[in-house]
């Protein structure tokens, strides 16, 4: 059961994912997103049937935070490792809301 | 005849959660800051870092969800939503795509005379994100976290509305319910409420919906109704012409009044939802929504009610007064500093109200303290300052919360009540004002109103009108 991805799907899936692939990386992704796939499809052939999901490892539940703050100005760290940065900001190519 | 069209609207409503920490760490939530200081490694997005639920957050988006009738999520989870933007620093934003907070609730509106449910189809919490702000100077945009990270709730309607008045009807009734709750200050302006505009067109009587498109960037509800009036006409104009209308987002540019698109929408699967391997599931016991339900405050049906009972005033006024918590708040102080409900709602109701239109105000932006109001109502009251006095000492209260008592002492506003100083200002009124004297002796009402103006006049204000009336009837 080999699944077949297109050259759209990687196209798309490229532009959702930011990135410009050449022709080489492209088939690669291809390449190893349908053995991916096929590995689901694997997974796919237990029967699940009246099992609920399960979105966490742990049988913890109900783990909060009171709502108090710790004012400690981050801004440092936080810049720390900025490539560009500017008046205390990120300074990131020209992006429209 | 021309094809008639019916405008459906649904409405994805962001409220920014009144907490004092963000939803996931502890940094603040306070407006303005300076770039980048309410940060810390988790809402930047730091590998390893790992967030904690905010417990207020629950708390108030529970209240939301009771006081608009919803059904509240028993086992609740969050989910990671995955896109690539500079605003949100962990490449994915932590919301609830399964299992929301609360579902299937309702709000009930009123335009003109018609009442109406809007449905609520959902309401789920998640995290802000950042800031762009663009930079001019060298054509790039600046990145600041520091709402990176600020609790949401976003309100999901059913698609309910057809008109820019039901939108704004919805809006605002939210609005109050939430700001009574105590759970965000909802202020438009300053995007601690935001909403997203779901908008299609269908010839009237279809039963199928047309393609919507979603319009962004609406910080008034002055914009929203322009953008909801626009991109009707819009769309209508389209399928006039035979054309396809687009799904896709649209953001509203409220000066050329015009939209224009923004990106094809993604699909949901687009996003990848996943659940949220760093927080666990919460479990809300009934215990735990009894005890909110509890705490819940009067909310306008209830003190509607109440205001009716307790105080004498017509029912228009109540309704306007509990429309907004800030002016009931003011309302209940100042009536009960001075025992006068009836005089402190004339107030609220006519100068108020003239002086938040003529400044452009929300009400929730009166800054004086209920206190100065209730000196003021006993001031006229006790007659020591004339009604005209009051309005222009009620304008300083207004703009500046001063203390009645002291400015009417400092700038010398009392009536005066003193015969004999009015008798000399009188009589020099009646000797220049020869003709107007003849005519009211010989019959003409009017010509007595002209010389209580003169006297008011010069008196500058500060006489009884009462008592200048009088004493001239007496005179002449």
């Amino acid at each position: 059961m080999a699944n077949k991805i297109s050259d759209e799907t990687i196209e798309y899936v490229g532009i959702l994912a930011k990135l410009e692939l050449s022709g080489e990386e492209k088939a690669n992704a291809k390449a190893d997103m349908e053995k991916m796939l096929d590995y689901i499809d694997t997974l796919n052939e237990l029967d699940t049937e009246g099992i609920e999901p399960m979105s966490h490892v742990f049988p913890v539940n109900n783990v909060f935070r009171e709502d108090a703050a710790s004012c400690i100005d981050g801004s440092e760290d936080t810049l720390a490792n900025a490539p560009l940065k500017k008046e205390n900001c990120f300074k990131v190519p020209k992006t429209i809301g | 005849m021309a094809k008639q069209y019916e405008t459906v609207i649904g409405l994805e409503v962001h409220v920014e959660l009144a907490t004092k920490t963000k939803i996931f760490c502890s940094c603040s939530t306070e407006f303005g800051g300076a770039p980048n200081t309410h940060t810390c490694p988790v809402c930047t997005g730091m590998p390893g870092s790992l967030p904690v639920l905010n417990k207020q957050v629950v708390e108030y988006a529970v209240a939301i969800g009771l006081a608009t009738d919803c059904e509240i999520t028993r086992v609740c989870k969050f989910d990671r939503k995955n896109y690539f933007y500079p605003d949100n620093p962990q490449n994915y934003q932590i919301s609830q795509l399964y299992l929301p907070i609360a579902r299937n609730g309702y709000v009930e509106i009123e335009v003109g005379d018609t009442k109406k449910r809007v449905r609520i189809h959902e309401m789920h919490m998640e995290e802000d994100a950042g800031k762009l702000i663009h930079d001019e100077w060298d054509d790039t945009s600046l990145v600041d976290y520091n709402r990176s990270g600020v609790p949401l709730v976003e309100i999901v309607s059913e698609p309910d509305m057809r008109s820019a008045d039901e939108v704004i009807a919805y809006l605002e009734k939210l609005r109050m319910i939430i700001q009574y709750l105590g759970a965000s200050d909802c202020k438009l302006q300053e995007g601690s409420m935001r909403a997203d505009v779901n908008l299609s067109v269908r010839e009237a009587g279809t039963k199928e919906f047309g393609t919507r498109t979603e319009m962004k960037n609406l910080n008034s509800f002055k914009a929203i109704a322009r953008a909801v009036e626009g991109e009707r006409e819009r769309q209508i104009e389209l399928l006039e012409a035979g054309k396809a209308v687009v799904q896709e987002t649209r953001r509203w540019d409220d000066n050329k009044e015009f939209s224009y698109a923004m990106r094809s929408k993604e699909d949901a699967q687009d996003y990848r939802y996943f659940p949220e391997p760093d927080l666990v599931p919460i479990i809300i016991e009934d215990e735990w929504i009894e005890k909110i339900r509890s705490r819940q405050p009067e909310l306008q049906t209830e003190k509607l009610k109440r205001y009716r009972k307790e105080f004498d005033i017509p029912e228009y006024d109540a309704k306007i007064i509990t429309g907004s918590k800030s002016m009931a708040d003011i309302f209940e102080a100042a009536a009960a500093i001075c025992g006068k409900p009836k005089k402190v709602s004339n107030w609220l109701m006519v100068e108020t109200l003239r002086l938040l239109k003529d400044h452009n105000m929300e009400p929730e932006e009166i800054s004086f303290a209920p206190e100065n109001l209730a000196k003021l109502v006993d001031l006229t009251e006790a007659g020591i300052i004339n009604n005209s006095v009051a309005k222009e000492v009620f304008e300083k209260i207004f703009l500046e919360n001063i203390d009645p008592r002291v400015y009417v002492e400092e700038h010398g506003l009392k009536t005066v009540n003193d015969e004999g100083a009015l008798e000399e200002v009188l009589k020099k009124v009646i000797a220049d004002n020869p003709q107007a004297v003849e005519d009211y002796r010989g019959g003409k009402e009017k010509a007595l109103g002209a010389l209580v103006g003169q006297t008011m006049k010069a008196m500058r204000g500060k006489a009884n009108p009462g008592m200048v009336n009088q004493k001239l009837r007496e005179m002449i």
